[in-house]
């Protein structure tokens, strides 16, 4: 593969972070899923928010999220929408819902179909740019 | 104080739906606004309120520069995508209803073929700010078009309902013969559920004949008070009952604590009971379809159905004319054209009219039209004839 000297292929959706979602990014870059906590309630949220909707808080700390979980629902992709991804098709979407209690979306590691309530394992597996939430059956 | 038959609409206007349009969206926007207008039997300078829809749209200026408006009074945003028409006109009727103004243009138009625009729905949501987590955390991911984002939700139910193909399908035939009734409708090649079954996969479980069609074209409508409805052209058609509604966790699919939840859920209630009837006072249902699938949903949460059951109950030929809930006669989103569901709005006044063409539900007095957008916020509206 071929991935980084050819300048004309199309390139993929940027992973941008926001001052809000700095935190995330920079633990995903080192393998490391992390979801937002409440520093007063402790209410975990995801995707980042300003505000704990439960107690309407600004302050907020990053805790560490096992990965582990089961699928909520998937999608195969076999149309491709942004030229990047052309090659990859199909590709599957999957979305988990985790064990801290909140859901994350992936890509899903081909060679097996997702089922709802599938027992899955996620973790950050580098691209081009950057990272790839990728989720996977749990063995056995 | 209820909104209930405080506001009419008075006047509706078209244009040509198409792919390939030479016009630009606010062209196909004026020139359906004017339609509207006339229809009322109104003056541009006689509009004192606007609600423009849309991305690429006209300002309230823009309105009081080109139709010459002497005196505009009332104006609005309301930023919910394909629910944004159905929102507007709850905007519109209590602007009415409060003696704020008389008559309201609420108005779309695009132009999505044109290749200067370089906009298809997938790149094009992208830069819309309620999407933003969606472009940060799922976008670069490969989750990039409505079809993708709205296909776990399909998938979901199907799995935990046991909906079918041949239900999307339903959905998509029905749709399609009403469209061979409309000369204004893109797609004129009848299709069956072989048809659909076979059409090809574009994000599983979606097919092409599940999605709805990316077209160019403007539609409107003007909403006026009731006491004012009585002078101009057309028989008045009542907004009866109107309400919008949020799904929680409005913007992002994958975060909704039930996928399968939409906001029209919280709304049809509050609109059935403002309108004072039953399902089994509609007659005729302009239903949202983006996707086959929101259909079914969107079917089950105004409470046509129970949830869960939304596949069956479009079985069988009951939205079709000639069934029990003839539904979307002009075609839809499907087969007619994608103009953010208003072209769904102004079908609803030409059945309850009397307008309809061939495509009349006999002696349709009261319906109901959908707005569905940005992922599931929706809106209802339960109209009547005098």
């Amino acid at each position: 593969m071929n991935m980084t000297t050819d300048s004309s292929a199309p390139r993929k959706p940027p992973q941008q972070g926001t001052t809000l979602s700095a935190p995330f990014w920079e633990a995903a870059r080192e393998g490391r899923l992390v979801i937002q906590r409440c520093s007063d309630c402790g209410q975990l949220r995801h995707y980042p928010r300003l505000l704990c909707s439960r107690c309407f808080s600004d302050r907020c700390d990053w805790v560490e999220a096992s990965g582990e979980g089961t699928v909520h629902s998937w999608t195969v992709a076999h149309h491709a929408f942004h030229p990047a991804f052309a090659d990859e098709l199909p590709y599957t979407l999957v979305t988990v819902d985790l064990k801290e209690g909140v859901r994350a979306l992936g890509r899903w590691r081909e060679g097996s179909t997702p089922r709802l309530g599938l027992a899955v394992r996620g973790g950050f597996e580098p691209r081009e740019d950057g990272v790839d939430l990728v989720f996977q059956a749990v063995a056995g | 104080m209820t909104l209930r038959d405080k506001a009419c609409v008075t006047g509706i206007g078209e244009t040509a739906y198409l792919r390939g349009s030479t016009k630009t969206a606010v062209e196909l926007q004026f020139e359906s606004s004017l339609k509207a207008i006339a229809d009322a039997g109104l003056r541009p300078p006689d509009i004192d309120g606007v609600i423009p829809v849309g991305i690429v749209s006209a300002t309230a200026e823009d309105f009081i520069d080109n139709f010459g408006i002497p005196d505009l009074r009332f104006s609005a945003v309301v930023p919910h995508g394909g629910a944004s028409p159905v929102m507007a006109l709850q905007c519109a009727a209590a602007a009415v209803a409060a003696g704020v103004c008389n008559h309201v243009l609420i108005t779309f138009g695009r132009n999505v073929t044109a290749a200067a625009n370089n906009n298809k729905a997938g790149a094009r949501i992208h830069t819309m700010p309620q999407f933003h987590y969606v472009t940060e955390f799922e976008y670069p991911m490969g989750a990039i078009s409505p079809a993708q984002l709205y296909a776990p939700m399909a998938r979901r139910h199907m799995e935990l309902y046991g909906t079918t193909i041949e239900h999307f399908g339903e959905v998509a035939v029905a749709c399609r013969e009403h469209a061979l009734l409309n000369d204004n409708a893109v797609m004129k090649k009848p299709i069956t559920l072989e048809d659909h079954r076979h059409s090809r996969l574009i994000a599983d479980p979606f097919r092409l004949l599940d999605c709805s069609l990316e077209s160019d074209g403007g539609a409107a409508v003007v909403v006026s008070s009731a006491e004012r409805a009585v002078d101009l052209r057309h028989r008045r058609v009542f907004i009866s009952g109107v309400a919008a509604g949020h799904p929680d966790s409005p913007a992002s699919i994958s975060q909704r604590p039930d996928m399968t939840s939409l906001g029209i859920g919280k709304a049809a209630p509050r609109a059935f009971q403002m309108a004072g009837v039953t399902h089994a006072d509609i007659d005729v249902a302009e239903i949202y379809d983006c996707f086959t699938y929101a259909v079914i949903r969107q079917l089950e949460d105004m409470g046509f159905c129970a949830k869960g059951e939304g596949g069956p109950f479009v079985a069988g030929g009951r939205l079709r004319l000639g069934g029990e809930l003839p539904t979307n006669t002009h075609g839809g989103l499907l087969s007619q054209a994608h103009v953010w569901g208003l072209n769904h709005v102004v079908e609803l006044v030409r059945q309850l009219r009397g307008d309809a063409g061939r495509a009349q539900v006999q002696g349709a007095e009261c319906g109901l039209v959908t707005g569905y957008g940005d992922m599931g916020d929706g809106a209802l509206a339960i109209m009547r004839r005098e």
